[in-house]
């Protein structure tokens, strides 16, 4: 199996802080890896330096063998490594299925009919075809995060990031976007999960790497990882979590 | 009926009034050339403004206030009688659609700038994250929101310009001010300046409207795409 991505002794900071410390880490293809940690250990920030949405100071991340760095080939970079966000980040000018088209025509090269037909297939598998026509105001949270998820897989990217992809979300819509997550995971689809769905972690994943202060403290299979975890502070953790 | 033959003689209205048509063309397409040319100048600037490198941004930035500080009759008679004197000689019209758009870009980037800086950040990084490039993130993702934003400031920015094209009679040319001025002189009667005050809010009243519609439009129409 090959590695889609690779980090190495990556360090970022804030100014005087430092936000993530000699990070080291890789995601082989097909892999599903969901990176747990309390608020502001650094989880988001870790997956956002992967595609370049924020600036890493030291080490290296690279993508398929290519170095993530500002220059000519980020934009294709980028087309590989698809990104879900909390807070969805639909245009909301568009409707869904031009939403779900709109980069495939423009990066990609497609044409527009194969790209909406294609989009429409997409929307088909995250259950939103009936929706295509619709703008994204007029979606539920879960139907949004629906979209942009079929608006990532337009892409055809070799890892896709999700960036708490629930976090925004009524209680009661949590449950179809995770399982929209959890066939993808089946289809094979390589992905970064930052998450606080416990539940998600225990079953889809194939490897949960646990962070604390912008470090990662532990990685682990899941069974492991829950059932005898080896840190004091993953075993504080998931002690506080799991036991509230 | 002293004060209708004065200020409403229609016969001085009906010599005077082919004349004044004519300069109401000239007014409108000085207008219109203005605007279009501040729109586009706008846009441009408001990119450098924002996106260029740091020596172009304090360029545009040092523009931008320098425009909008200078009064545009003193602009406009600069470019029009001072200019010369340098072997830069413009046409009546070219000094005044020249000091138009010089000004009005200067306005149109300010309130394209603000616009596209009400954008939500995750627009931008949802369009980056897709490996779009920054042209195609402007055209599709941010300029088609930051248009809808901007429509009222800039109609209203539209209609100022259309209104300040009567500052080129000053340069002697033949807009519908000018004429309307000769034709008063002419005949020794106000009437066609009354004729030219009636046509221009003929033609500004209508803009006025759609400006006031359309800020009722997006204040009621909220999120709606």
């Amino acid at each position: 199996m090959s590695n889609v991505i690779e980090i190495e002794h990556m360090n970022k900071f804030y100014g005087q802080f430092q936000a993530l410390s000699d990070i080291n880490m890789t995601v082989e293809q097909g892999e599903v890896v969901v990176i747990l940690g309390p608020s502001g250990s650094g989880k988001s920030t870790l997956i956002r330096c992967i595609n370049l949405l924020e600036a890493y100071q030291d080490g290296d991340v690279r993508v398929a063998d290519q170095r993530v760095e500002n220059g000519p080939k980020l934009a294709g970079i980028r087309c590989e490594v698809g990104m879900v966000f909390q807070n969805f980040n639909l245009y909301p000018h568009l409707t869904v299925l031009a939403n779900v088209a709109l980069a495939p025509v423009r990066v990609r090269g497609m044409s527009r009919r194969d790209a909406q037909v294609r989009a429409r297939a997409l929307l088909e598998k995250v259950g939103m075809a009936a929706h295509a026509d619709k703008y994204p105001s007029q979606l539920s949270g879960g139907q949004q995060q629906r979209v942009a998820i079929a608006r990532t897989m337009a892409m055809e990217p070799r890892v896709i990031l999700f960036d708490e992809p629930t976090s925004a979300l009524d209680p009661e819509m949590v449950g179809e976007v995770l399982d929209v997550m959890q066939s993808l995971a089946r289809s094979g689809v390589t992905m970064i999960v930052v998450t606080h769905e416990m539940g998600f972690a225990r079953k889809v994943a194939d490897r949960v790497i646990f962070m604390e202060n912008g470090r990662i403290i532990e990685q682990n299979n899941p069974q492991d990882f829950f059932t005898a975890p080896q840190e004091p502070r993953t075993q504080a953790f998931l002690q506080a979590i799991l036991h509230h | 009926m002293e004060l209708l033959d004065t200020f409403f003689n229609w016969d001085v209205f009906v010599d005077a009034f082919p004349l004044m048509l004519r300069g109401l063309g000239v007014t409108v397409l000085l207008g219109v050339v203005s605007i279009i040319l501040g729109l586009v100048g706008g846009l441009l600037l408001a990119m450098l403004r924002l996106y260029g490198y740091a020596p172009i941004r304090w360029f545009s930035r040092a523009y931008i206030d320098v425009m909008r500080s200078i009064p545009l009759l003193v602009l406009l008679v600069l470019i029009y009688y001072a200019l010369p004197f340098v072997g830069i000689r413009l046409s009546s019209f070219a000094a005044a659609a020249a000091a138009l758009s010089l000004v009005s870009c200067a306005y149109s980037a300010e309130i394209f700038r603000s616009g596209i800086e009400a954008i939500p950040r995750g627009q931008f990084e949802a369009s980056a994250s897709q490996g779009m490039s920054f042209f195609n993130t402007m055209r599709d993702v941010i300029l088609p929101q930051a248009m809808r934003i901007v429509m009222p400031p800039m109609t209203s920015n539209c209609i100022n310009v259309m209104k300040d094209t009567a500052l080129a009679s000053v340069v002697a040319m033949p807009d519908l001010l000018k004429q309307a001025t000769q034709a008063q002189a002419l005949s020794a009667n106000p009437t066609p300046l009354v004729g030219a005050a009636v046509m221009y809010l003929l033609l500004l009243l209508p803009m006025v409207q759609l400006v006031s519609w359309v800020e009722r439009r997006n204040a009621a129409g909220g999120k709606r795409a």
